[in-house]
């Protein structure tokens, strides 16, 4: 059974597009993205944190699966599709930051300012210049190139071999993928840290921190499985899923209960250690945070650990699927704007603003990653036939 | 006093197969025979709802035992280190639990698992009465091995015969039957 897209929803979508687009034109013709100066940055800082955003929900997505295909588990197949169809935006999503990356440029990164390395140069910083082993254009660029196209180039794979599985059946595609799978998560386990190193980490240039991949990369995978929850729920109270139940449920539930601790665990455990030791280069980091983002800092925490974490003990609440889309819609946005901590205080600064340059491009980049996914979803299948493991999710019972 | 005719209060059946007792155990639940208990070296999955067995409440019991433990480490802490002697750290204000609370982290979140770990292990013993002194209710040390043991109470069952129980429990597998 194919999922199709009502008219209705179509519309919703580029409704959000149309919007959204409208905001970034307004923005663009407001902050001038090709001049200089703080509106500038502001502009490029919020495509940058839109576009790394949806584009991590969809890698995080194919690492998912990944983990699965090595783990041989059989509970997932039955919402394998919805795996498949998130990682699907990647393809776009990576293409458009790649765009920002260049378009952002000195904005968004300081040791990207002309003559900053150069002793000669009035900008020079020692301390940055001491970083041009691993900050410098050529490899950054090398780097994030091998990055977009590793990770497309896995996500394509595991689906093509998915979708073709569906007419030859059989174990042969399956084995490949599993063998791919676990190439990619040698590869992901670098490229995950090292990406956050190069685009979020570089940021803060004379900052460092040597949590901040793991910090990242929990961020990422539970924006993913928020997001193949709730698109797992909607499809289900579609009718696409008939092979779903409360188990399944359960056990992404379970996850996403998990992944909020382990982000608090890395976001604190980060904390702790600079707070402690209160060492003036690491503390700046969370001074300029504190100071100018305390409320957004303070709720982000309430949000993204606190609520799920009270709301999801009961065994009941992760089986009950209006209960995740309640909780997993409010930590999605949670999650967001953890982005926009990370983000903004390093390239904006202390002068923040809210305004529709932020709210649009969320609603941009969102409509844009919810029709993708959408439109990929009614490619294939919603539940896929011939998965070796089919018969044992279709049984799933915890 | 032989006109009495032998009625044991208890039947155990003994199974060489966990798959073979779930479907002796559905058959019993369709002659509408309760049984009272299972024993198996492992967890028999779905045996629950056809023993008729409902979930317990150890997970509330386990949030109880890590507020606890939550709660106590708290008030330790804000004894020891602000209001009997506050001790200075790092040069850090020592004198508000809130201002020092990150440091005191570890601490809560180590003593909510200890209470919470502790307290199920000794609450799981406690139920299933295996700590020292109880009298074991395992009816055959062989079901810690490679036996799986049905037990059917008979005051449970007071409209099913002796007979009919024994039937069923050979018609379905049972390798060996046991009565006390």
């Amino acid at each position: 059974m194919n999922y199709v897209i009502s008219n209705r929803t179509r519309n919703i979508f580029f409704g959000l597009m149309i919007v959204g687009l409208a905001s970034i034109i307004y923005g663009a013709v407001t902050l001038n993205p090709f001049g200089e100066g703080h509106n500038t940055t502001r502009f490029w800082a919020n495509m940058f944190i839109n576009s790394f955003f949806f584009m991590a929900i969809s890698l995080a997505a194919t690492f998912f699966m990944a983990v699965q295909y090595i783990g041989q588990s059989g509970w997932y197949s039955a919402i394998k599709r919805v795996f498949e169809g998130v990682s699907q935006y990647i393809f776009v999503g990576a293409g458009i930051f790649a765009l920002v990356l260049a378009g952002g440029g000195h904005h968004l990164y300081h040791w990207q300012h002309e003559g900053i390395m150069d002793p000669a140069s009035p900008h020079y910083d020692e301390i940055i210049a001491g970083k041009s082993g691993f900050l410098n254009l050529p490899f950054f660029w090398i780097a994030t190139i091998i990055y977009l196209v590793g990770w497309c180039a896995f996500t394509w794979v595991f689906r093509k071999r998915s979708i073709e599985e569906d007419t030859i059946g059989g174990t042969t595609n399956h084995m490949k993928n599993y063998f791919m799978a676990a190439w990619f998560v040698v590869f992901f386990a670098v490229s995950s840290s090292t990406s956050a190193w190069h685009w979020i980490l570089s940021i803060d240039t004379h900052w460092f921190s040597t949590m901040f991949g793991w910090y990242i990369f929990a961020g990422m995978f539970i924006s993913g499985l928020i997001t193949i929850v709730l698109f797992t729920v909607y499809l289900k109270s579609k009718g696409f899923l008939p092979g779903v139940n409360e188990n399944h449920l359960h056990d992404i539930g379970k996850f996403m209960f998990a992944f909020s601790v382990f982000w608090t665990y890395i976001w604190f455990s980060q904390f702790m250690l600079i707070w402690y030791a209160n060492i003036p280069e690491e503390v700046t980091y969370y001074l300029a945070r504190f100071e100018s983002y305390k409320g957004l800092m303070l709720a982000n925490i309430a949000i993204n650990f606190v609520f799920p974490f009270f709301m999801l003990m009961m065994r009941d609440a992760k089986r009950h699927a209006g209960i995740l889309a309640f909780v997993g819609s409010i930590i999605f946005l949670g999650h967001w704007s953890d982005m926009f901590i990370i983000v903004m205080p390093g390239t904006v600064g202390e002068k923040l603003h809210y305004g529709i340059m932020e709210i649009g491009t969320f609603m941009f980049f969102l409509g844009l990653f919810l029709f993708i996914v959408h439109r990929s979803l009614t490619k294939a299948p919603t539940e896929p036939k011939n998965h070796p493991f089919l018969e044992e999710s279709l049984h799933h019972h915890i | 006093m032989s006109e009495v005719k032998y009625n044991p209060s208890i039947i155990y059946g003994i199974f060489d197969d966990d798959d073979d007792l779930l479907q002796s155990a559905k058959v019993f639940r369709a002659n509408r025979i309760s049984v009272a208990n299972v024993y198996s070296p492992f967890p028999i999955h779905g045996i629950d709802p056809v023993i008729g067995h409902k979930r317990t409440n150890v997970s509330v019991a386990a949030f109880v035992f890590g507020a606890t433990g939550f709660s106590l480490a708290v008030l330790m802490i804000w004894y020891m280190l602000i209001s009997d002697w506050p001790i200075n750290v790092g040069g850090k204000p020592n004198w508000t639990f809130a201002a020092n609370f990150p440091a005191f982290v570890p601490v809560l979140f180590e003593s909510t698992v200890f209470c919470a770990a502790h307290g199920m292990s000794i609450t799981y013993l406690l139920l299933n009465r295996l700590l020292p002194g109880f009298n074991p209710r395992n009816p055959d040390p062989r079901s810690t091995d490679d036996k799986f043991i049905m037990e059917i109470n008979m005051s449970d069952n007071w409209d099913a015969k002796y007979d009919e129980v024994v039937y069923l429990l050979k018609q379905t597998g049972a390798s060996e039957i046991k009565e006390r």
